[in-house]
């Protein structure tokens, strides 16, 4: 034992300079060059002037005020907020109980079913996407599956082109994110707390409130922010599925750096985003640290 | 005690049936797209119209998607090499780098979990105007690394502290230099991994729409190239048998490198995925 214990400094001393750059250069490229880099320009552009050129002209806060000032901004804001908060919502509810499932009833069964809920995440969005067009379209087929069966006689206009068609496709595209975190929450809880609880007399249900979901929060609210982030900002969906009446702020964002071609201003309205994002984080934060964290 | 214990099966059972119903919500849409490639009509409604493969045989001597193709495969393959190796140092350092840069770094690399692709995008599309690239190939590749970054690290780090403390102690006190346990000990041992992240890697690149639809020039990927096809509502079949193959590919890549993750010391059995 004492020999290990003597060696271990030397290792330490042994990790040699070079080896040290060599291994930290291409991640260290790509992090503060590709990222922090990246960001800190979109930054800088939101506080610039728009005259056609690639990083504007004169330092100000106009673009700022527009954003606040502009009643457009104030509703495609709240609009995005509200779908990504729904689909958030949805998405952690319906998951909640299949990665409870997953951690308490598979048994056997653990491994597939693991592997079945990750799969559609490693295939085409674009195509997950597109598949609920196909199914929500007018000539589509939820319509005319309804009027084969004789339910309706004509096709309803009802399904594409609004803000629930975004809802539930969104719901749809982001289910497999949610499980996860969820699931290696409840798998990390001690048996042991369970089994005291049904000790202690317990019902199954009373312990699950005051046992299992309490420890359960952090894996809830790690799920909850990677729903939310991704969909807060998407553009591809409202554009498939939501019609005009569902513009998101993404979809803004894109036609400033697009038709409307006014980076600065899609730049400013980037960083309005990434402050919601950082705002919803804190509140995560310190729901987290409520819960009384494990991690 | 035994009350509570039928109890629990029974909502077992239960639970059992809603998961069922859940991957049923989870893979039918995503079916349709495979039953309607078949289906001879211009329209994906019901009743079917009967078996047909002609939408297959429109995919052959299209010269626009072949390219597309083409420049999806380049792309996808040094974007995953990229993001695979900054993958395998990052992690590897953040765990014996014992540095607080190593640390550093290895959260940044995780930082585009939280934030929306378009505006990953857009910070790029600014960036690559910056240095002179414009809308490329180039600019794509860099795209795809920083999108697949986070799940190469974590599939990678995962691996890495899989790895029993002893090994890689054992070869340092041997004499093994820092360089030469890594590559001779530490990489040979995780290189399931390395093939896992890689394929993960690919899969990232190929199907991803959000961040290429900035960076992309003349020249556009696969997933760019079904984006202008939606557009035409006579192209819609064959964007389905497209569609087809792409999935169908997607499934064996993605449960290929989801064997090759478990294989070996078997202890981290956790789906890892950027979260």
């Amino acid at each position: 034992m004492s020999i290990i214990v003597a060696a271990r400094p030397s290792q330490e001393a042994r990790v040699s300079p070079g080896f040290r750059f060599a291994m930290l250069l291409p991640g260290g490229l790509v992090t503060f060059f590709l990222i922090l880099f990246a960001l800190g320009l979109v930054v800088f552009l939101a506080f610039r002037g728009n005259d056609g050129s690639l990083l504007g002209a004169g330092m100000t806060v106009a673009n700022f005020v527009t954003v606040a000032t502009d009643p457009l901004y104030w509703t495609v804001t709240l609009r995005s907020l509200v779908i990504a908060g729904l689909v958030t919502l949805a998405t952690v509810v319906t998951a909640y109980p299949v990665a409870y499932y997953l951690a308490f009833h598979a048994g056997r069964r653990r491994s597939l079913l693991l592997f079945l809920v990750t799969l559609p995440f490693w295939t085409s969005y674009l195509l997950r996407v597109f598949a609920w067009k196909i199914v929500l379209a007018y000539n589509g087929v939820l319509n005319s599956a309804f009027i084969e069966s004789g339910l309706w006689s004509e096709p309803t206009l009802a399904f594409l082109n609004t803000p629930a068609a975004v809802v539930v496709t969104l719901a749809h595209a982001y289910a497999p994110f949610a499980i996860l975190p969820i699931y290696v929450a409840l798998d990390t809880i001690p048996r042991s707390l369970l089994e005291a609880a049904s000790d202690l007399g317990a019902r199954p249900f009373t312990s699950f409130r005051r046992v299992v979901l309490p420890n359960s929060m952090p894996g809830v609210l790690a799920a909850a922010l990677v729903v939310f982030v991704p969909t807060v900002g998407d553009y591809v969906t409202p554009a498939m599925v939501g019609g005009p009446a569902s513009t998101m702020i993404g979809t803004l964002i894109q036609s400033q750096f697009g038709k409307a071609n006014d980076w600065p201003f899609g730049a400013a309205l980037s960083v309005c985003v990434m402050l919601v994002i950082l705002c919803v984080v804190l509140v995560a934060r310190g729901a987290d640290r409520r819960f009384g964290s494990r991690t | 005690m035994s009350t509570a214990r039928e109890e629990a099966n029974a909502g077992g059972r239960w639970l059992g049936f809603y998961v069922l119903a859940y991957l049923v919500f989870l893979y039918l849409p995503v079916l349709l797209i495979p039953l309607f490639s078949f289906n001879d009509s211009i329209q994906a409604a019901f009743p079917l119209q009967g078996f047909t493969l002609q939408w297959y045989q429109t995919l052959y001597g299209n010269p626009a998607l072949s390219g597309a193709l083409a420049n999806s495969l380049v792309i996808g393959v040094i974007a995953a090499s990229g993001a695979t190796l900054c993958g395998i140092t990052v992690s590897y350092m953040d765990l014996y780098g014992r540095s607080p840069l190593a640390a550093t770094i290895s959260a940044a690399a995780r930082l585009p979990i939280l934030i929306p692709g378009v505006i990953v995008g857009i910070s790029l599309l600014i960036l690559v105007n910056l240095i002179g690239l414009g809308p490329s190939r180039i600019s794509i590749v860099l795209g795809h690394i920083l999108v697949a970054l986070p799940t190469t690290v974590v599939v990678m780090r995962s691996r890495f502290a899989a790895i029993p403390k002893t090994i890689r102690e054992a070869a340092l006190d041997l004499g093994a230099s820092d360089w030469t346990t890594f590559r001779r000990v530490m990489l040979p041992l995780s290189l399931p991994a390395v093939l896992s992240a890689f394929m993960l890697a690919f899969l990232i690149s190929f199907d991803e729409f959000i961040v290429v639809f900035f960076l992309a020039g003349t020249e556009p990927t696969l997933p760019l190239y079904i984006w202008s096809q939606l557009r035409f509502p006579r192209s819609l079949p064959t964007v389905m048998a497209l569609g087809t193959v792409i999935l169908g590919v997607s499934f064996i890549i993605a449960g290929t490198a989801e064997i090759l993750r478990h294989r070996g010391f078997g202890t981290s059995r956790r789906v890892a995925k950027p979260a």
